[in-house]
Formats: C-alpha cells, sequence, structure tokens
C-alpha cells in the first residue's frame, strides 16, 4: 500500500541533502571540537560555521545560539534557567494553557517548587489575549515563555506584541519556535524575545538536535555540567554530525519558506474544497489568517477521534490527533480543551493534517479522498 | 459466515492486555493467517505521583509482542465508559452491601459491547480475546461453552453475554490448557511468555482493597457480633467483609476459626460465627435479577440445569423458575455455603454456559436470609 504522510508537525522525513551531509560528516568530521590538534580544529570550524547558519536564520548572532539535544531541552533549558538564574529577583512565570508539554509540564515542576505560574486562557481561535496579558504581568515576573505557532492546531501568537509591551520589563520572554520555524519568518530583533526554541527534526532534519537562542546578555543558569562546551551554558561533547545536517535543512529550509507557504495553502484549499463538495460535515480549529500554513486541524462531528485515526491508518494515511497520549491511547487535548472546554464534541472528532516536504498534490487528492471514504462510512 | 470468507480476508481485532493469554490469542489468530490487528484498552488510570503507571507497562508489552507477531497496534481509551458504567456499579453494590462483580460488568459494558463497537467500527469481522472459553456454531446459534482447562474456565465472567455479542467472538485459547498457553508463548519467544498473571479486581490491581476502596466509600467501623447478639470486636466497615470471608476478622483467642456470617445494614452491624461449616452460612435457594441467556431464552419456564454461584466452584444441580422481569428463582439439590448477594449464578447444561444473573435474595427452607442482604 503507497502511504501518505501528512503527520509533518510530528516529524518529518529526512532530505536527502541532509542525510548525504549526515553521513559525510559522520564519515569525516570525527574529531573533538574542543581538541586543539588538527582534527578538532577541522571539526571546530565546520561547527561554527553550522552556528552562524542556525543564527543567521533569526537574525541573531552565533554566540546567541546554544545548541541543545533538541526542543524539549531548549525549552527547559529557557524555563529552568531562566528561574534558577532569577529567583531571587521574582517568582512569577506567565506561560499559556495551550503550551506544548515540553513548557506546561517544566512550569508546572517549577509551581511545585514554589514559583508562581500564570496559565493565560485562549479564545475560541486558540490565540491568547493581550489584556490578559497585561493584568497578569506583575512587577515580579521574571519570565513570559508563549509559543509562536501552536503544534496541534496551529494558532500563531502575537508574539510581537507581548515583546513589545515586555522592552521595558524585567521579564525574560522566551519563545518556543519549534513548530512555527522554518515556515514564518523570524527575526529575534522583530519579535524582542530573549529567548527562542528550534528542533531540527521538525524541518527535515535529524532528531535530538536544536538550538536555544539566548539573547546576549539574558541572564541564564545552566542545566548541564561538565566541559566547557556552548560557553558553559550546556555541556557535552557537541553532535557535530547532527549539527552539520541540522544546518543544512536549515538552508534549505529557508529557501524553500515562501515556496511552501504557498503550496500548503493550496493544500489546505484542496481538503476542505472537496470535503464541501462531498458535503461532509466539518469544521475547521483555529482562524486560517493567525495558523500556521502546513497545520490542518478539523472536527468531523458524528466521529470518534480514536476509531478515525486507526481507519485512517488502515488504509493508508498518517495522520494524527495532536494530542497527548497514555499507553497509546487518546486523551482529550489540553489545547481543544483550552480552546472549547471540557465538554465540546471538538475534543473526540478533530484530527490534525500536517503537511511538509515531499507531499505532493496528488498525495493530498488521495488523503482527502481516504477521510471522505472513511468518515462517510463511520457517520452512517 | 467463517465459511464464507477466507482467514485471509477476516479481520480480526484482538484485545490484548499485555499478558500472556491474549498475546498467544493475537499470535495463533496471525498463524492461521487471518488479517489480525492488536488493540490495547485502557480502562483506568493509575498514574502515581512518579507517573508509573500499569496500562503504560502492560502497553509496552502490547507493542513488543505484536512487532514480534507482525501485526499493527494501536490502543483505545474507555475511561469514561469503565467510570460510568463498571466503576460506578460497582461502588452501589457495596454501599448496598453486596459484593459486587466489576468482571461481569466490564465483558458486558466495555469488553464486549463498547470495545465490540470500536472493533467493527475498523472493519472487523470478529472480536478475540485471550478468555478461557469456547463458543462453538450449532444450528445457526452460537454457543457459549467452558474453557478446556476446567481449572482456568472462564464462562463464568461471560454469562451476561448475549447471542449478537457472541457471535462476533472468537477465544483462540479456549481449548488449550494454561500450560500450553505458556508452551506455545515461550517456543514464539513472546515477550509475555513468562509474565506473571494479573490477580484481583483489574483496576485495584495489587493494590490494599481496604485502602483502594476508602478512597472512594465513607467507612463506617461498627461491632462484630454473633447470631446471639454477642459483641465480639469491631469491623472496619461493612463493605470490607463479603460472606464466608475468613481473612481479616481479628477475633483471636483459642477454638475454632471465625467466618462472616451475614451483614446488619441498619445497625451497621457484621455478623460472625464460629467454624467454617456455620449452619448459618448454608442456604438452599436465591433469587437473581439480571438474568441473560447465552442463546435464546429457554422456552420452559421452568428446567433443570447446574449452576455456579462463584468463580471456580464446582457446579451443583440446581432447579431454575424463570420469573417476570428477567427474574429467576434457583433451587439447589443440597445445600451452599456461603452464597453471596451482588455475584452472579451462572447456569450450564454440561459444557454449555447457558447464562445467568446476578444473586439478589438467599433463602433457606422457603425463608430469606435477612442477614446476607
Amino acid at each position: 500500500m503507497n502511504r501518505i504522510y501528512l503527520d509533518h508537525a510530528a516529524t518529518s522525513p529526512v532530505h536527502p541533502k541532509v542525510i548525504g551531509k549526515l553521513v559525510e560528516t559522520l564519515e569525516q568530521t570525527y574529531g573533538n571540537p574542543s581538541s586543539i590538534h588538527a582534527s578538532g580544529r577541522e571539526a571546530r570550524k565546520q561547527l561554527d560555521q553550522a552556528r552562524e547558519q542556525l543564527a543567521s536564520s533569526i537574525g541573531a548572532n552565533d554566540q546567541e545560539i546554544i545548541l541543545t539535544s533538541g526542543g524539549t531541552e531548549a525549552d527547559n533549558l529557557a524555563i529552568f534557567g531562566t528561574a534558577m538564574a532569577l529567583k531571587n529577583e521574582g517568582k512569577h512565570i506567565i506561560t499559556s494553557q495551550i503550551e506544548h508539554h515540553a513548557v506546561l509540564h517544566a512550569c508546572e515542576k517549577l509551581e511545585k517548587e514554589g514559583f508562581e505560574i500564570t496559565y493565560l486562557p485562549v479564545n475560541e481561535q486558540g490565540r491568547i489575549s493581550i489584556d490578559d496579558f497585561k493584568q497578569a504581568l506583575r512587577d515580579d515576573t521574571i519570565l513570559v515563555t508563549i509559543m509562536l505557532g501552536n503544534n496541534e492546531v496551529g494558532t500563531i501568537q502575537p508574539i510581537r506584541e507581548i515583546g513589545e509591551l515586555l522592552n521595558e520589563h524585567r521579564a525574560v520572554f522566551h519563545t518556543d519556535a519549534v513548530q512555527a520555524y522554518g515556515l514564518l519568518p523570524i527575526s529575534v530583533d522583530d519579535l524582542h524575545v530573549d529567548l527562542l526554541s528550534v528542533s531540527s527534526h521538525k524541518i527535515n532534519g535529524p532528531k535530538g538536535i536544536g538550538f536555544l537562542y539566548q539573547r546576549k546578555g539574558t541572564k541564564l543558569a545552566p542545566q548541564l555540567f561538565g566541559g566547557q562546551q556552548e560557553r558553559k551554558r550546556r555541556a557535552g561533547t557537541e553532535n557535530v554530525p547532527s549539527v552539520l545536517a541540522f544546518a543544512e535543512a536549515v538552508a534549505i529550509s529557508q529557501q524553500t519558506m515562501e515556496e511552501k507557504r504557498t503550496l500548503y495553502k493550496q493544500f489546505k484549499k484542496t481538503m476542505i474544497s472537496a470535503w464541501q463538495k462531498e458535503d461532509m460535515t466539518y469544521k475547521v480549529n483555529g482562524e486560517e489568517q493567525f495558523t500556521l500554513p502546513h497545520i490542518l486541524n478539523v472536527s468531523f462531528k458524528g466521529t470518534d477521534v480514536e476509531s478515525l485515526l486507526v481507519n485512517l491508518d488502515m488504509n493508508g494515511l498518517s495522520v494524527s490527533s495532536g494530542s497527548a497520549c497514555t499507553a497509546g491511547s487518546v486523551d482529550p487535548s489540553h489545547v481543544l480543551v483550552a480552546m472549547f472546554g471540557e465538554e465540546a464534541h471538538e475534543l473526540r472528532n478533530s484530527i490534525r493534517f500536517s503537511f511538509g516536504y515531499g507531499v505532493s498534490i496528488e498525495d493530498v487528492k488521495e488523503a482527502v479522498a481516504i477521510t471522505v471514504k472513511v468518515i462517510k462510512r463511520l457517520v452512517k | 459466515m467463517q465459511q464464507q470468507k477466507n482467514n485471509a480476508n477476516t479481520r480480526v481485532v484482538v484485545g490484548m492486555s499485555g499478558g500472556v493469554d491474549s498475546s498467544v490469542a493475537a499470535h495463533l489468530l496471525k498463524q492461521q493467517g487471518y488479517d489480525v490487528i492488536g488493540i490495547f484498552m485502557k480502562n483506568w488510570d493509575d498514574t502515581d505521583e512518579n507517573g508509573v503507571c500499569t496500562a503504560t507497562e502492560d502497553y509496552d508489552d502490547v507493542i513488543k509482542v505484536c512487532n514480534q507477531i507482525g501485526i499493527p497496534y494501536y490502543a483505545v481509551n474507555f475511561e469514561k465508559q469503565y467510570w460510568d458504567k463498571v466503576f460506578t456499579y460497582f461502588l452501589e453494590e457495596y454501599k448496598a452491601g453486596r459484593t459486587p462483580n466489576p468482571d461481569v460488568m466490564c465483558n458486558k459494558e466495555i469488553k464486549f459491547k463498547a470495545f465490540l463497537e470500536h472493533a467493527i467500527s475498523l472493519g472487523a469481522d470478529y472480536l478475540a480475546t485471550g478468555h478461557y472459553a469456547q463458543v462453538k456454531e450449532v444450528d445457526g446459534e452460537t454457543q457459549l461453552l467452558r474453557g478446556l482447562d476446567n481449572n482456568k474456565d472462564q464462562t463464568y465472567f461471560l454469562n451476561q453475554l448475549s447471542q449478537d455479542q457472541l457471535s462476533k467472538v472468537m477465544f483462540p485459547i479456549g481449548h488449550m490448557e494454561k500450560k500450553l498457553v505458556r508452551e506455545i508463548a515461550a517456543e514464539a519467544g513472546l515477550a509475555t511468555a513468562t509474565k506473571k498473571d494479573s490477580t484481583g479486581i483489574c483496576f485495584i490491581g495489587e493494590r490494599n482493597f481496604k485502602e483502594f476502596l476508602s478512597q472512594y466509600l465513607p467507612a463506617q467501623p461498627g461491632d462484630m457480633v454473633t447470631m446471639d447478639g454477642k459483641k465480639m470486636g469491631r469491623h472496619d466497615g461493612l463493605m470490607y467483609y463479603t460472606i464466608g470471608q475468613r481473612q481479616g476478622l481479628g477475633i483471636g483467642g483459642a477454638g475454632d476459626p471465625w467466618f462472616v456470617l451475614g451483614k446488619d445494614l441498619d445497625n451497621n452491624e457484621l455478623l460472625v460465627g464460629q467454624n467454617i461449616h456455620h449452619e448459618a452460612l448454608f442456604s438452599d435457594q436465591l433469587t437473581a435479577v439480571n438474568m441473560s441467556f447465552t442463546t435464546n431464552a429457554p422456552n420452559n419456564k421452568m428446567f433443570s440445569c447446574t449452576a455456579k454461584f462463584r468463580y471456580r466452584q464446582e457446579d451443583i444441580k440446581v432447579e431454575v423458575e424463570l420469573t417476570p422481569n428477567n427474574g429467576a428463582i434457583v433451587t439447589f439439590a443440597e445445600p451452599v455455603r456461603a452464597i453471596t448477594p451482588g455475584q452472579a449464578v451462572v447456569l450450564y447444561d454440561g459444557d454449555i454456559c447457558l447464562g445467568g444473573g446476578t444473586i439478589d435474595e438467599v433463602m433457606k427452607h422457603g425463608q430469606k436470609l435477612t442477614y446476607v442482604g
């Protein structure tokens, strides 16, 4: 069976050029960048070039990039690193109810340690309100962490507005850009953020690598101790092959950003118009102008997400509900709960389509046909 | 039905618990060439403060086994349905001073209803489980038969299944001894081959039953008294005791051990007596409610058969009289010890499980034993 993969927000296939870079580096660049000999210097040179590539993609300086094992570590470093560095100045943190668990569970951990966390609500489109934010902001707020684009519904948050509001405030501003990176043009100065998380495997790079942008002068307490790597902000020998492959993926994703945005817009249109034509009962969760280009979260009334996902999988279509799983089963998504409330039908019947590298319009048409076939059977 | 479709075109969803029985059930079906899908049911969340959840561990075993067998696996969450249909009933029965059987209810409402519907929504022709029971088609009707392993036979828990449910069910290990099941698992190298059998009520597991129940129902300690009203000690709450129970009474001293004879709900007293064969423990008749039959209900309102009143008990010869509103009066050929309201009375004709109901009242010489509920 020809499988169609529309779950690029979960993880993405590695681009062939990235694989080439990875293999090449594994074969040739085995030196430790901290070593003083020629092999070490060669690794260091390539690592520095890669770091510059990463930095320039968000308008940052290479010294502001802390390489991590991925988005989760970047989020954890941002949150615990800031909390530990500023705990004597205040104990209040602002986040939102729809953050990724790498942020939410980190905040919950700090809550247990005596920090006070404000979880901003969202409206039915999944957006936080600036008024709510203004009201939540206090003199003792030390950290604001709000994601740029949501991973389940794709909602884009007003990061720039918050960043501007925080210009005159002591609070460190972190945004989890893992899902938005590569699809939205990002400039850390334009967004006025101090910390920003990025992951490689969402943009056709290898898994297990990512970075945290740390604006120069922003205080951050390290969470890993050991060698001098990353200017003592994150110890551990650099994962040189993955970093270089990541940088390659970044280069490709930056070059193709506009093209992808146009293509995915067309994909969404294709799917929606096909469902309309088939007279399906569907509802797109979130508002298009505030949604990431590659994510389409749709509620199909009369279906049950667990049955729907399995049926789609058995018919060759990989999508997901975007919600957390325990023991493999689907729990109600905290994002949809925040948007629609505990009892909303959307919690039981929403699925996420997400596009990425290699998806063609034919794939999308085929995917739509599968959804129509399966959903019509299930709803009947 | 089975003849019309060949195995490769017959989709079977196997309910996989992460135990050896359902693992082997899936393995055998796959060997027989069926289109097999393994599905894990999550009915209860017991995540502790360290994030440890037995369901996660069991699901990990399901994943391993399915990958070994080479079948796709999924999970489904029935926590809400389980709470509404099984756990609520479980608590209500304890509140009423009875001893419920959540496994019977789980089979009736969850495994062979909600889960069966889920399987059918996935295009399944059959739902298979690792139960020790057998189904056999006779004259267009599906009979429920005891599992071959008499020590493991689980038809007691399946007595409420209807003809409609049974016609869509497979029990791939029902014709085997447990020993053979373990051997097959070992031979196939299945990850669960030596995994310990689960014990007790599934959502309590190996935790302390009293402690578990006290989280949901307020315990009202009271007196333990003999049938003559002599005070023997204190009980922790009537719900913690079941008829015939010996352990945990804490009445020391010389002489015969003490047993629970009954409960006086009005006075919150636990009735106790010495001697395992205390005459108050014996009865010769019961009434049942929620009678259900695995095949079409019997034509005669009165018939003879055998019955079990608790799991793994020897069958007793009985006369059954069906009464209105799915009730029945069951009269025993000989006195039976410790019949317990809330448990199931299950009827058999030879190896055929005819069906059963819930024990409501217990009688001796035509008199209701008010002290057992």
